[in-house]
């Protein structure tokens, strides 16, 4: 169980501002989910916490700056799942997973029998045993979506990091991927950051949204309060209408203006 | 439980003809078999050359499998990226300068300067290939090393025009060969070697992490700049050390990691020792048509290797098409 704080980070690409100062803090065990127009710096987010870009502003695990950290223990603090994984074809699945384990392994080393039945026992746990020897050239998007998941898990941090990890795939296997997320998040007490695209689906799985634009925060709280038609007018230039079930369920749903 | 038994055959299996393969090299050849009558030709003339071959082929085929790893690209090797290349065009500075003046000198300077050439090459191979979009298409970085290879080629045709007399001696040095191999030429690589080869053995485990590519690499904890600049240095060091007694013998490091992929899976855990071993053997076999093709004359073994690694990499650039 871990928290994150970001204070004040901010992004800057070749003088072009990507993110603004941003400060968020997400509790231990809780789903933040960055929605926002393209290019409204969710991923620019998400690669700082990584490590990945260069940032101003500070960003803690539990307190304590990840930038003091060597990259292989902000690896065991951290696990990034980006936008497009690369998955070699020519890989098995127990060799991509095993790759999860890298940051327990020193530089010389090599993985230990302990990081070998920790990736059998993740395999296990996303029923994905039977893949273990297949090529992931041979594997379907939603098995190689379980995958990525597989390996961020066997990472062990405490932090999640999906960057739109359902934009490849279809409705159910899209579904299933949150599932899985949401049912890990709930067995490990990860804290889970997410990037994505689809408003029903961030509202029905995240505990708090947060909407950019052009790398300024401009609204954040519960699907209810975040997801109104005008907010998203205003910042998708969007025509939608808003749905709000029974159960609580906010359903963004497009709509045309006839001509 | 399967898959490592089946890898352990293949280990046993690459060993065997490595064995099979330096005892051939030993017993054929223009003096004919082995006799207490020609034990001087066997111990000073086949055993060097047998040895030299299976050490320039094991190196060539591991810093070939290292830079595949490394720029994510399976069809470089030491030649395609101009290492061989910059190697040659130091190597010929240092015949054009005599390789009488160097003799005495503590530390014999053409590995060195091969090695100073090689790097250089592949560094601007690479900056180049990284300015055009070589992340986007393994095409690029091939090509940047087409550029690179022509231009220190001239380079090393206008040092020789200046020096004529050592023409005949770099010419036959470009062709690749060990045919004169001696001791001495096997004792000035060999440590370089060693170390080389010991320094990309233990990275083997960061090659497969480089796969997944730099970023998803980082994220897992790698130091993704230092392992790759760690892996050009030794690939091509001890390319540089081995080109530079052997000549340039090209295909060796694409072809050899690529024959062992097929057999015993991608990961570059098995890929980097079954190549070492691989090439070795493949060298010393390659290296003995040569001898009896043209016999009494000697047929340059980078001539045979090209001969056979030509069409091989057609046939790979053609697979790699229809994959894309």
């Amino acid at each position: 169980m871990s928290s994150l704080q970001l204070d004040a980070v901010s992004v800057t690409y070749d003088g072009r501002v990507a993110l603004a100062p941003f400060t968020c803090h997400v509790g231990s065990g809780e789903w933040l989910c960055l929605i926002g127009p393209n290019g409204a710096g969710k991923s620019s987010i998400l690669r700082s916490i990584a490590g990945l870009v260069a940032h101003d502003g500070v960003i803690a695990v539990d307190g304590a700056p990840l930038a003091i950290r060597s990259a292989r223990r902000r690896a065991t603090l951290v696990a990034y799942v980006p936008q497009s994984p690369v998955l070699p074809d020519d890989m098995t699945a127990f060799e991509y997973v095993l790759l999860g384990r890298s940051p327990y392994v020193s530089y010389f080393g090599h993985e230990s029998r302990h990081d070998r039945a920790m990736v059998d026992n993740v395999l296990q746990r996303l029923d994905l045993v039977t893949f273990a020897d297949r090529h992931l050239g041979t594997l379907s998007g939603g098995e190689r979506q379980r995958l990525v998941i597989a390996r961020a898990l066997a990472q062990e941090a405490p932090v999640l990091l999906l960057d739109e990890p359902t934009s490849a795939l279809d409705i159910g296997h899209q579904q299933q991927a949150l599932e899985l997320v949401d049912r890990l998040r709930r067995e490990h007490g990860l804290t889970v950051v997410s990037a994505m695209h689809d408003l029903t689906l961030a509202g029905l799985y995240a505990d708090r949204l947060a909407l950019l634009h052009e790398g300024h925060l401009v609204a954040t709280g519960d699907a209810a309060h975040v997801l109104r038609p005008e907010t998203l007018s205003e910042f998708y230039g969007a025509s939608v209408t808003v749905h709000q079930q029974d159960d609580g369920t906010v359903v963004v749903i497009p709509r045309r203006t006839p001509q | 439980m399967q898959i490592s038994t089946r890898r352990r055959w293949w280990t046993i299996a690459a060993v065997a003809s490595l064995i099979i393969a330096a005892f051939l090299g030993v017993m054929i050849g223009p003096a004919g078999r082995v006799s207490s009558a020609n034990w001087d030709i066997v111990w000073n003339v086949r055993m060097p050359r047998v040895a030299l071959a299976g050490i320039v082929g094991a190196m060539l085929s591991l810093a070939g499998a290292s830079y595949q790893g490394v720029f994510r690209n399976p069809l470089v090797d030491p030649y395609l990226l101009g290492v061989a290349a910059g190697a040659g065009l130091g190597a010929t500075i240092i015949f054009a300068v005599g390789r009488e003046a160097t003799k005495g000198w503590p530390i014999d300077p053409l590995p060195v300067v091969s090695f100073v050439g090689g790097l250089v090459a592949v560094m601007i191979t690479y900056l180049v290939g990284a300015a055009f979009g070589a992340s986007k298409s393994s095409v690029t970085l091939v090509l940047a090393g087409v550029a690179v290879v022509s231009l220190f080629t001239a380079i090393q045709t206008f040092v020789l025009q200046r020096n004529n007399d050592v023409i005949r001696e770099v010419y036959s040095w470009i062709l690749g060969r060990v045919s004169n191999a001696t001791w001495g030429d096997v004792r000035l690589v060999l440590p370089y070697v060693i170390v080389c080869s010991a320094v990309l053995l233990l990275h083997r485990r960061h090659l497969d992490l480089f796969r997944v590519g730099d970023d998803e690499a980082a994220s897992l904890g790698s130091d993704v700049a230092r392992v790759r600049i760690v892996v050009v240095i030794a690939a091509t060091m001890g390319t540089a050390a081995v080109v530079s007694v052997s000549g340039l013998i090209g295909f060796v490091g694409v072809i050899v990691p690529h024959a062992v992929r097929l057999m015993a899976g991608a990961s570059y855990r098995r890929v980097l020792p079954l190549s070492l071993i691989v090439g070795a053997t493949f060298l010393i076999l390659v290296d003995i048509p040569g001898r009896v093709l043209q016999k009494p004359a000697e047929t340059p073994i980078g001539v045979v290797t090209a001969f056979f690694g030509a069409p091989f990499f057609i046939l790979l650039l053609r697979s790699r098409k229809t994959m894309a």
